[in-house]
């Protein structure tokens, strides 16, 4: 019983591993797309999961269902997620922003409860999920499935690593489209919408389409994150996509610093880093008895390193509310 | 003739027509609840003048405006802008046909630069299309074109020295300038000011008039709302007068104070006296 036992080495490993994994980078597309309805456009997106599904359900079934080529079945994952724009944003964009996000919280759940029924089975296969549209996309894979890929002591298999490297591809090419529309005149619209809807309308801007634009790009982008999750997990279930995982997305935004382009990655290597190293560090601990089990077990470190993640977000938001890459400046202007 | 020196030969009469109108007013009405807030029968405005719109608080200016210029409808009645029927139509469209508008409560887009407020007023711009906004080399050169008419605007507005703060950090008048220069950006045709100078010092609200002054050169039609008789009088042509939602008088600056139908609806139906403009009665008003 001592902490020399405790291989810091192993936990490091790690968590460097799950801060680059495809999750991380299903959590940094969704977010950057938040970012761009949120940050950039002002819209307030509480299903951002339902556009992630969408993207998933969307590419699985072209291949499912469809036998469409997995180049096709991409474009289909992002068209899926455009239409659910189109259907969350037509009703509700020319209303205040309230409108929206109540609608999103709905619909999201709304999704997942479709494809999971039982009259939907014949289609999405219920709570099974989909699992053979992964055939075509190994066939893709340069990296032999058994294979150990990685740099260094980080490790991926080469089923998982072609989701990773596919993953961050994806990111960069995001962060690009992202970084270039804001620096664009088509950028100052939405930034202006966002600051207030009627000037921008006053000076001939057509505020309804512009958010509706905004609101299918962050989409679209939110369903290449659920096609990354389809091809790491090799299934696409409709438990997966549970309503709290909107609100990880949110958490993922918010530490970065909202409004900035490179935070929402950012945010979620650092949030993938922190889950892992505190669920690997707590896990020794009890291990080795230096955390007896009077206060805590190992099964309950699942739950205790939300614990620990949420007071970390609570601080951050009282020394440093506009997150890691947010402008303290422009947070000053609200107060005026 | 001028346009201004058209105006001579207008009877001070409400409703009445104009020589060379930009603007048709008929029978427009707006109620909200039971309240009549605008029922106007009849009004012209005079093409590359500048006209006042004024009337006690709650006399339905502000409403008016927002019915003329699309970010409210009309329970009924049309109004046509430079010869096409103007209401039903958005606010962006009415906007990019050159009928734009300022704010009484000033709506500065805090977090953007103040040039950057400025390039947002520019219509037609070829980056503001997703696809073009791609490929920099398309809008590259319109924007330098923008950038530079932007900022000799700043210039002539005294705002050059904020070029790339933060709209934010601006003084209420200066944001009221801002907003000003900014709706000049859009090349207007008419420009609708509400309150233009509310809340704007003295010596900030004699450079705004005179940039008023400068749009009547620039043949660019001026509406504004304004309760300070001075400034009424300094710088309108034609003044209309509002009073709880219809068009009571018009007519020149100079006599519209002695109108007794002016006077009943500024104190009350039992004075008789004319307005005493110059002792700032009419200031009393002011919110
Ligand atoms: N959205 C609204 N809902 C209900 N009543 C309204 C609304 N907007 C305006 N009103 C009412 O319509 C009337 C006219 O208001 P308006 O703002 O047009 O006046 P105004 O002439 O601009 O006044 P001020 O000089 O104080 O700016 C007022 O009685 C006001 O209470
Ligand atoms: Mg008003």
């Amino acid at each position: 019983m001592s902490l020399a036992a405790i291989d810091w080495g192993f936990i490091l490993t790690q968590s460097v591993t799950q801060a680059f994994d495809f999750n991380a980078v299903v959590y940094a597309l969704a977010a950057i797309g938040l970012n761009i309805h949120f940050g950039y456009a002002g819209l307030l997106n509480f299903g951002q999961v339902g556009f992630v599904a969408m993207g998933a359900y969307g590419m699985g079934l072209s291949i499912t269902l469809w036998q469409l080529n997995p180049f096709l079945a991409v474009v289909v994952g992002m068209i899926f997620a455009a239409i659910f724009a189109l259907i969350l944003g037509l009703p509700t964009l020319r209303l205040r922003s309230d409108y929206l996000a109540i609608v999103t919280i709905a619909a999201a759940e709304i999704v997942r409860l479709i494809a999971r029924s039982t009259v939907m089975r014949p289609i999405t296969r219920g709570a099974e999920g989909l699992n053979e549209f992964i055939g075509p996309f190994r066939d893709l894979s340069p990296f032999s499935p058994g294979q150990i890929y990685g740099i260094g002591p980080i490790e991926w298999r080469g089923s998982q690593f072609f989701a990773v490297v596919v993953g961050w591809i994806l990111v960069a090419l995001s962060l690009l489209l992202v970084a270039q529309l804001m620096r664009s005149p088509w950028g100052r619209v939405v930034k202006a919408i966002r600051e207030d809807e009627d000037a921008a309308r006053a000076l001939g801007k057509n505020a309804y389409w512009y958010k509706l634009q905004a609101l299918i790009l962050g989409g679209v982008i939110g369903g290449l994150g659920g096609m990354v999750q389809a091809l790491g997990n090799a299934t696409v279930q409709p438990d997966f996509f549970v309503a709290p995982l909107t609100f990880f997305f949110w958490l993922v935004l918010i530490l970065g610093g909202v409004g900035r382009v490179w935070a929402p990655v950012f945010g979620a290597v650092v949030y993938w880093f922190m889950i892992t190293f505190i669920q690997n560090t707590g896990r020794q601990l009890v291990d080795e008895g230096l955390i007896p089990t009077s206060i805590m077990d190992t099964s309950q470190i699942d739950q205790i390193r939300f614990w620990i993640v949420g007071a970390a977000l609570a601080l951050l938001m009282v020394f440093r509310p506009q997150g890691f890459f947010g402008s303290r400046e422009e947070m000053a202007l609200d107060a005026r | 003739m001028t346009p201004v020196e058209q105006l001579a030969d207008v009877a001070p009469e409400p409703g009445v027509s104009k020589p060379d109108p930009i603007l048709v007013v008929d029978d427009v009405s707006r109620a909200f609840g039971g309240l009549k807030a605008v029922d106007v029968d009849h009004l012209e405005v005079q093409r590359g003048v500048i006209t006042a719109l004024i009337g006690p608080n709650g006399a339905g200016k502000t409403t008016f405006f927002n019915l003329l210029t699309g970010f409210d409808q009309p329970d009924s009645g049309t109004a046509v802008f430079d010869g096409e029927i103007a209401s039903g139509k958005s606010s962006h469209e009415l906007a990019r046909k050159g009928m734009v508008r300022t704010f009484q409560l000033t709506k500065a887009l805090t977090k953007l630069s103040v040039v950057e407020n400025m390039k947002l007023g520019a219509t037609h711009q070829r980056g503001e299309h997703f696809f073009a906004a791609l490929v920099s080399p398309l809008w590259n050169a319109q924007e330098r074109d923008i950038e530079s008419r932007a900022d000799a605007l700043l210039e002539r507005f005294k705002l050059d020295h904020m070029r790339d703060e933060y709209a934010g950090t601006m003084s209420g008048g200066q944001r009221k300038l801002l907003e000003m220069a900014r709706s000049l950006m859009a090349d207007p045709t008419l420009v609708m000011l509400d309150e233009p100078m509310a809340g704007v010092n003295p010596a900030l609200t004699q450079s705004l008039l005179e940039h008023v002054k400068s749009l009547r050169h620039e043949g660019i039609t001026v509406m504004f709302v304004e309760h300070d008789m001075d400034v009424v009088r300094d710088i309108s042509d034609w003044v209309v007068v509002m009073a709880e939602g219809q068009i009571i008088a018009e007519g020149p600056p100079d006599t519209i104070g002695s109108n007794q139908q002016v006077i009943d609806a500024y104190l009350g139906s039992h004075h008789d006296s004319a307005l005493d403009l110059d002792a700032g009665l009419l200031d009393e008003e002011k919110p």
